[in-house]
């Protein structure tokens, strides 16, 4: 009430706002929110109302940002996914920016912050429940090493979570987000004919970007804080997903799938790593039932919306 | 690409053949089966009851003319709602929890599907994890029985586990110990228990010995010696065509503290064992013999 009192919109910093992801949250946001974006990548196609800053999260210029401007939330988004990076780099990115991030936030006494972590932190794996409740441990690094900066980062989250009760944290962890965006998941749907391991065909979770767009800015509500778990709609098989969008995947024995993909990676002709694999062997499927009570969280996309929006290319 | 519409052509046709095997009245009794399936037929676990297809004219075989299953007061599982079936588990292969799920499919009126737990290597083994979860068994968990449970689902237990399935035939239907998880969580969802006595299982691979060291070697749970395994090879792994009588006790209400003391929760499964143990002994009673 007294923010309202003050006559002003809330200002809400995005970090990583260049990306795709950041680019979809500011512009859904810039007519409630005023939005400082912040990113050390160019950033193009941004509504004209949106000042950005050129600047590394880590370095002092972002701390100017929170000394000059009054912010009401932080969406970090600055979260780095590229598995061809270093590992060094990408790990003193992801931990050292969330933990300045944090800092800062607490410093400057900034009320809310809100991380995109995912459900890939709680790993597939063919002993897991089959919908992993928030509170489930986060196995995701078991195999697959570059997971392990952005689990480190979900449990540094929740450690300043518990330190700082007077900042409220939100973490969401959604499933596989699909749709116009560049990613993982949408890349491989995306192929002509993707390859998938012979006898095996989990159930699949998928979001639209929309919708996860939507789930953080209902955490931007005031009172809202905790770690929630973000899913689309009902879950189905892969190869559901392959026949809706007229694909025929190729089966390949798991060994051979294993061989392709290493010999694929040290050429550099395809950017996935060996462990991902799981994610077409095993379940990862996540309860979803709390962000839908406490956030007041419901997807709009059907699937067929989703792999209608999947199958164009991604936006720039 | 040329290829795929001819190949989509076939499988339609395999379909229509494999449906038309079926008899009418099971088959709409499985697609009319309310399994809180999703607009594209998948219950959130993977199962797909139009699926059942595939399995039930080699199983409705199997369950009538193989092991000419005999069911005695199925009417006793509820319509609906959730519930618990505890049986024993007898004779080195499940043959009973398949024979089970036919009988709640074939005999029963409305069919209810049976979801059962299966162990946690399941999902690893190709093909085998896809076949096993179309066909609704669920990796056994206890919070994936709790949400079945909470979706009303009728869930078969064998609570002696590995150690009644791998017993030698000298002591073919004695039950072994129980496990305390179903009742524990019976008592947590407040689900009534149906105790299901299997007779004819123990006769179907009788085991002389248990090798045990080529077993632990194999990593396989027991390694049974029968009168044709492995004597006669793969063969002599065959079931024999015993028949099969499948006993359904009346449903149990249990009342309590899911966190109790184990002496606590032994006791109410005491009680759960002894229907068994009567249910069985009926059966043993009422059988003139083992193949008729």
């Amino acid at each position: 009430m007294s923010r309202k009192r003050r006559g002003r919109k809330q200002r809400v910093l995005i970090t990583g706002i260049g990306g795709n992801f950041g680019r979809a949250v500011a512009r859904r946001l810039h007519r409630r929110y005023e939005i400082i974006g912040m990113d050390r990548r160019p950033v193009h196609h941004m509504p004209k109302d949106i000042d950005v800053e050129n600047v590394d999260i880590r370095r002092r210029r972002a701390e100017d940002v929170f000394r000059r401007e009054r912010i009401d939330a932080v969406v970090h988004l600055n979260i780095m996914h590229d598995p061809r990076t270093r590992q060094e780099e990408h790990h003193a990115f992801n931990i050292v920016g969330t933990q300045k991030i944090f800092q800062l936030a607490s410093e400057h006494r900034v009320p809310k912050i809100i991380v995109l972590s995912s459900a890939n932190v709680y790993g597939p794996d063919p002993t897991n429940n089959q919908f992993l409740k928030e509170d489930a441990p986060l196995m995701g690094g078991q195999k697959f090493d570059a997971i392990r900066d952005l689990i480190a980062l979900d449990m540094f989250c929740n450690t300043f979570f518990w330190r700082h009760p007077e900042i409220e944290t939100v973490i969401l962890r959604p499933v596989h987000i699909v749709g116009r965006v560049n990613n993982a998941p949408s890349r491989y749907l995306r192929l002509e004919r993707p390859i998938t391991v012979m006898g095996f065909d989990p159930m699949i979770q998928l979001i639209h970007v929309e919708d996860v767009v939507s789930a953080v800015e209902r955490s931007l509500t005031p009172g809202v804080r905790g770690v929630y778990n973000i899913a689309g709609p009902s879950p189905v098989p892969l190869s559901l997903l392959f026949d809706k969008m007229g694909k025929t995947p190729r089966p390949v024995p798991e060994p051979m799938a294993r061989m392709m993909l290493k010999a694929g990676w040290s050429l550099k002709v395809s950017d996935w790593p060996v462990p991902e694999l799981d994610h077409i062997k095993y379940v990862c499927m996540v309860d979803d039932s709390l962000a839908r009570q406490k956030l007041g969280f419901a997807h709009e996309y059907s699937l067929d919306r989703i792999l209608d929006d999947l199958s164009r290319p991604p936006r720039h | 690409m040329g290829l795929t519409q001819p190949i989509k052509r076939l499988r339609e046709r395999i379909d229509e053949t494999l449906v038309d095997t079926i008899d009418p009245s099971i088959w709409a009794n499985i697609q009319n089966m309310e399994a809180g399936q999703n607009e594209y037929g998948f219950d959130p676990f993977g199962f797909e009851p139009d699926f059942l297809k595939y399995i039930v004219p080699v199983a409705e075989r199997l369950y009538r003319k193989y092991f000419r299953t005999e069911v005695v007061d199925i009417e006793n599982i509820p319509d609906s709602g959730r519930v618990l079936l505890v049986a024993n588990h007898t004779g080195q292969i499940p043959i009973d929890g398949f024979l089970l799920g036919c009988a709640l499919l074939f005999d029963k009126k409305p069919a209810r599907m049976v979801r059962s737990m299966v162990e946690h290597w399941v999902p690893t083994i190709p093909f085998v994890s896809w076949f096993l979860a179309r066909a609704g068994q669920v990796v056994g968990t206890r919070e994936n029985c709790r949400i079945l449970l909470g979706r009303d689902g009728c869930i078969l237990v064998f609570p002696e586990g590995i150690r009644g399935i791998n017993k030698t035939y000298d002591r073919a239907y004695e039950l072994e110990r129980f496990g305390l998880g179903f009742m524990r969580l019976a008592l947590e969802t407040n689900t009534p228990i149906v105790p299901v006595g299997v007779v004819g299982g123990e006769e179907q691979m009788p085991s002389i010995w248990n090798f045990e060291s080529l077993g632990k070697l194999l990593g396989m749970p027991a390694f049974p010696i029968t009168p044709t395994w492995p004597l006669l090879g793969p063969l002599g792994a065959l079931p024999l065509p015993v028949k099969y009588r499948l006993y359904f006790g009346e449903p149990m209400h249990f009342e309590g503290a899911p966190d109790d003391e184990d002496r606590v929760i032994n006791a109410q499964v005491d009680r759960v064992k002894d229907a068994l143990r009567e249910l069985i002994d009926r059966g043993l009673d009422e059988r003139e013999g083992v193949f008729w």
